[in-house]
């Protein structure tokens, strides 16, 4: 699927410019998001709603830059030849933590007994952005009825951080339509497009089911919980963005 | 010298468990600092005002709060230990599972006498005077005191305790590798 | 039932609204089954359509009464004395809020500011429009509601101007208390800045809107001239000119006045700015609060359409066609976003887009769109009748013409004022015979919390911009009441898309929230600002980007406010945590007093 569609005259016709990420020069294609630039160039933008092979949504904000000395998202605001972006600062990391424990305290996130802990981008995410100082959020503890309908999967929307990737995956990936957002404001939730899920037409080998698409516990496949043995699942060998960032040198 | 207390309140002793995980640096550790009320020496009551109060657990009954609130008084510095201190861990679990008119009677039966695979003739709810009340519902410690630091984890390993504890004991600014903070 | 308004609507899913607007109305609710039919009728999936249904706050998943009461609930009502009206409906009709009559008849709920502040309180009765409610003449509406009359027959007495008019017939009043040379003057006669218009070219036209320093009337001022051409400019096939009539900002209501008295000039300027951008078609998105004024509204197209002011070829245009639809709104705020706006007149559910690309590149069904509000379109006509230069000589250097402020609260003559930019809130105070004003809110609750200290700044954009609402509050009000409702209004109306908004706000409101009940603590003040920063960096859209600042304003108007109501925690220990409350459950159950907490324990009256 083509992330832009605005890009599909091909690369080789594409008008390349450069701008900066913290000072550090970079080359793009004009139009590109600063995040996909970014990421070509080996610079990590942390992020949790946009992923690679969706179309981004620009909805979570942890991807929050400066342009210019404004802020916006930078998954969907396209770069343009000589912006002046700030990525990693002070200030930046101070709203992206904020981002973080908004979404850590709007839901139920156990991670000692979610079978997502280990693999989990909120979680690593948190862990990135911790400190130690004590939490002044209030938790909402949000007490919404899971739907373990299905035979095959389960959806908590406890755990749920509105990123919308399945409800992506889903339309644009399977053509399903399996999830759609429901209700507003702080009531906004991933609903399914039936009674239940067991009544919509998902399946394991859906993208909306894969381990890539949901990033925390929400969408969970039942039957082989807990697969990767601590020690070995995703963020214990590496953290989210290492391999964006070793591409930095590589092929530039 | 330092002088430290730890608690357990609503927790499972996980925390105090990967304390000793430190191994052998705990010698190392009673170089600098002396423990005051704490599982670990089994004192129950403090001895005198402390440096530093490391609490594991929330607040699920009248003793968790009084405790928690002793810690704040004698403690300089109180430090949440692992995700029941910092959001209630499992036992926050109990104000999601409430939903009747009369949540807590509803939970306590569920528990005693009418829930799946209970066994309990008596159809009574354990009610001992020596039995602390509960709460209507758990509380966060930060949501009781002011803590002055949180250790992320479920347990915090022994390498992040030591981490934290070592800096604190002697002053110095204290750093998280994210790696460190684990949940299992 | 489903199928036939679905069909009325030619099954386009770009009507979805309609159609659900249609179904409520008739079944008085939206239910599971309506959802499949709808979505299998217009080829959608059903959960696309659970996502509108509950979207919008006009919609319900449970049956509403057959006459739905809908009390407003933004504060001036609230201290306008609302609850005892409440309590009134609730008393006599047997329901509390959001509750419906067993029998069905009638249903009673709180809603979002009606555009009715210079006449609260007030209630939508279906509807119809019940404004300067007192306890006694609630009763008697719920009396003759009780036997049976029909909402359309409750008020005998009909307001001022056109809302006597037989399209309108209702009790509301105008209130105009100033008459401004631009917009309320009694000399206009529609059609003049049209018929100039068609005389000059489309480029002209722009020119000459450009020319006479118009900026946005809804609160943003963006240069309209400069909209005009950026849509015109981008190349594209169609081309449309919304009208934003969603007053949602609490405290506005001068559209209102607007769409009642001024319908012909909004028209006339909607077809100007289609001339000058190229575009043939044209919408008028009007709140469903102002429902009451849709069948009037619409004469008025088919009448300009039968004497070709509207249609195939526009009198006098040399072969330019324009028309307009109404697409009513279904209950949303954050569809004043003009972005929002476009979403829900597509059928979706009412979430700004990302931008770039902004509307007039991609707007409408992703064609180039000017997106304007009432007031800025009615300019428009006199700029084009009188000149731009005429319209310059009001107001000041950056804002030019005059501006219509809807003023409400505590001042004697609440109502609609048309004055030139630079006005002094001092001035306009005076006006409106404020009653010992201490606070006033420029801009509604996304707009600046003043004190005394601030009465003598200007209103205009260069200083205290405004989409038109003026709050006064005397000295009696409680400012932290007011953040208070202000919050509540923003959590309940984010769209909810990103996280800032959707999360922060709740977390702002619970610490305002904290402050007010006597727990505050010296470290709030430095929480809520940190937190507004956070929220206000990166929001996606002007809803979360503004929402904080009833906080961050009245922690800087009001500094002793917050002082007296926070104080150092004694001993580290939270006030806020109350552990006699928290007990008492467990005693009851327990049937025994606490070892701890209950000083003496064993003894009868152990609390005491």
């Amino acid at each position: 699927m083509a992330r832009h569609e605005a890009f599909d005259g091909g690369e080789e016709t594409r008008q390349r410019i450069t701008f900066t990420i913290d000072g550090e020069k970079i080359t793009a294609f004009a139009g590109q998001s600063i995040l996909e630039a970014a990421d070509a160039a080996g610079i990590y933008i942390p992020r949790l709603c946009d992923v690679e092979g969706l179309d981004p949504q620009g909805s979570c904000r942890v991807c929050t830059v400066k342009v210019n000395s404004r802020p916006v998202a930078s998954c969907v605001h396209p770069v343009s030849a000589d912006d002046v972006v700030e990525n990693d600062t002070e200030e930046i990391r101070r709203w992206r933590r904020d981002l973080i424990k908004m979404l850590l305290h709007e839901g139920n996130h156990l991670c000692p007994i979610c079978e997502a802990s280990g693999r989990c981008e909120l979680q690593a995410m948190a862990a990135r952005f911790e400190t130690l100082e004590p939490d002044l959020y209030p938790y909402l503890q949000p007490v919404r009825p899971v739907d373990a309908s299905h035979p095959d999967i389960m959806l908590d929307t406890n755990r749920c951080i509105r990123c919308g990737r399945c409800i992506r995956a889903s339309r644009d990936v399977d053509r399903k339509y399996v999830f759609g957002y429901i209700g507003r404001g702080i009531h906004k939730r991933v609903g399914v497009n039936a009674t239940d899920l067991a009544h919509t037409r998902i399946d394991l080998d859906d993208a909306a089911a894969s381990l890539e698409t949901c990033p925390v516990g929400c969408i969970i496949r039942k039957r082989v919980g807990f697969f990767a043995p601590i020690g070995r699942r995703q963020f214990d060998l590496q953290a989210p963005g290492d391999e964006i960032e070793k591409r930095k040198g590589e092929g530039k | 010298m330092k002088r430290i207390a730890t608690v357990s309140l609503a927790g499972c002793f996980g925390c105090h468990m990967s304390l000793l995980d430190i191994d052998e640096r705990i010698v190392d550790l009673l170089k600098l600092v002396e423990f005051d009320r704490s599982p670990l020496n089994d004192l129950k009551s403090f001895t005198g005002r402390c440096d530093i109060g490391f609490i594991e657990g929330s607040c699920c009954n009248e003793e968790n709060v009084a405790t928690l609130r002793e810690f704040r008084k004698q403690c300089q510095l109180l430090v949440g230990v692992g995700q029941c201190a910092i959001m209630g861990g499992l036992p926050v679990m109990r104000n999601a599972i409430m939903h009747s008119d009369e949540p807590l009677l509803e939970c306590l039966e569920e528990s005693f006498t009418h829930g799946p695979g209970v066994y309990n003739p008596s159809n009574e709810i354990p009610n001992d005077p020596a039995l602390p009340l509960l709460l209507d519902r758990v509380y966060l410690c930060s949501e009781v005191v002011r803590l002055d630091y949180v250790i992320p984890g479920c347990p915090p390993s022994g390498d992040l305790l030591w981490e934290v504890l070592s800096a604190l004991v002697l002053d110095k600014p204290i750093h998280i590798p994210p790696w460190m903070v684990k949940y299992d | 039932m489903v199928n036939v308004v679905c069909s009325k609507f030619n099954s386009d899913r770009g009507r979805l609204i309609d159609i659900l607007l249609d179904i409520q109305s008739t079944a008085r609710h939206i239910s599971e089954e309506a959802i499949e039919e709808v979505a299998s009728a217009l080829g959608i999936h059903r959960v696309e359509v659970e996502g509108v249904v509950t979207f919008y706050s006009f919609f319900s998943q449970t049956p509403k009464g057959r006459v739905a009461i809908r009390l407003c609930d933004d504060i001036i009502d609230r201290h306008a004395g609302a609850e005892a009206v409440g309590q009134v409906f609730s008393e006599a009709l047997g329901i509390g809020y959001g509750q419906t009559s067993t029998d069905g008849r009638f249903s009673l709920d709180k809603t979002a500011c009606i555009g009715m502040s210079d006449q609260a309180p007030a209630a939508l009765i279906n509807n119809e429009v019940a404004p300067s409610l007192t306890p006694d003449t609630a009763r008697r509406i719920a009396l003759r509601l009780v036997q049976g009359m029909p909402p359309e027959s409750l008020f005998e007495d009909f307001g001022d101007g056109n809302n006597s008019h037989p399209l309108i017939r209702s009790a509301v009043n105008n209130n105009i208390r100033l008459i401004g040379d631009i917009l309320l003057a009694g000399d206009i006669e529609s059609g003049k800045g049209l018929e100039r218009a068609f005389a000059l070219t489309p480029e002209r036209v722009v020119e000459e809107i450009s020319g006479s320093g118009l900026r946005g009337r809804g609160g943003a001022g963006f240069p309209t001239g400069k909209k005009l051409a950026l849509a015109r400019a981008f190349p594209a096939q169609r081309r449309f000119v919304i009208c934003n009539a969603d007053e949602g900002e609490p405290g506005t209501f001068k559209d209102r006045v607007l769409l009642t008295e001024r319908a012909e000039l909004l028209f006339d300027g909607m077809t100007i700015a289609a001339y000058a951008i190229g575009a043939s078609e044209g919408i008028l998105y009007l709140r469903a609060e102002y429902s009451y004024l849709r069948g009037y509204l619409e004469e008025i197209l088919a009448r300009r359409r039968a004497s070709g002011l509207l249609g195939g070829e526009i009198h006098g245009s040399k072969g330019f066609g324009f028309d307009i639809r109404i697409q009513m709104g279904a209950g949303a705020y954050i569809c004043g976003e003009e972005s929002a706006l476009i979403s829900s007149c597509e059928g979706l559910r009412g979430e700004p887009k990302n931008r770039p690309p902004f509307p007039v590149e991609k707007g409408y069904l992703g064609y180039p769109t000017v997106v304007n509000n009432v007031e800025t379109l009615c300019n428009i006509s006199r700029i084009m009748e009188r000149g731009g230069a005429w319209f310059a000589s009001y107001g000041t250097g950056q804002s030019a013409g005059t501006k219509l402020l809807s003023v409400s609260g505590d001042c004697g003559k609440p109502g609609v004022y048309e004055a030139p930019f630079g006005l002094r809130v001092r001035e306009l105070l005076e006006m409106v015979e404020a009653d010992n004003p201490a606070i006033v809110q420029v801009g509604g609750p996304s707009g600046a919390m003043i004190g005394k200290v601030d009465f003598d700044r200007r209103i205009c954009f260069e200083d205290l911009p405004t989409g038109g609402a003026v709050m006064v509050f005397g000295a009696r009000r409680n400012a932290l009441k007011i953040v208070d409702a202000f919050l509540e209004f923003f959590i309940d109306e984010s769209c909810g898309y990103c996280t800032p908004c959707r999360v922060g706000n709740v977390f702002l409101q619970e610490r305002i929230q904290k402050i007010m009940n006597g727990f505050g603590e010296t470290g709030d003040m430095d929480y809520l600002e940190s937190l507004s920063r956070t929220i206000t960096a990166t929001s996606r859209c002007g809803l979360g980007a503004t929402s904080s600042r009833p906080v961050t304003s009245s922690i800087q108007q009001f500094p002793l406010v917050y002082a007296s109501l926070t104080k150092e925690p004694k001993d580290g220990l939270h006030a806020g945590f109350d552990i006699q409350r928290g007990l008492e459950i467990s005693r009851k159950i327990a049937r025994r007093q606490s070892m701890i907490y209950d000083r003496r324990y064993g003894e009868e009256d152990g609390q005491a």
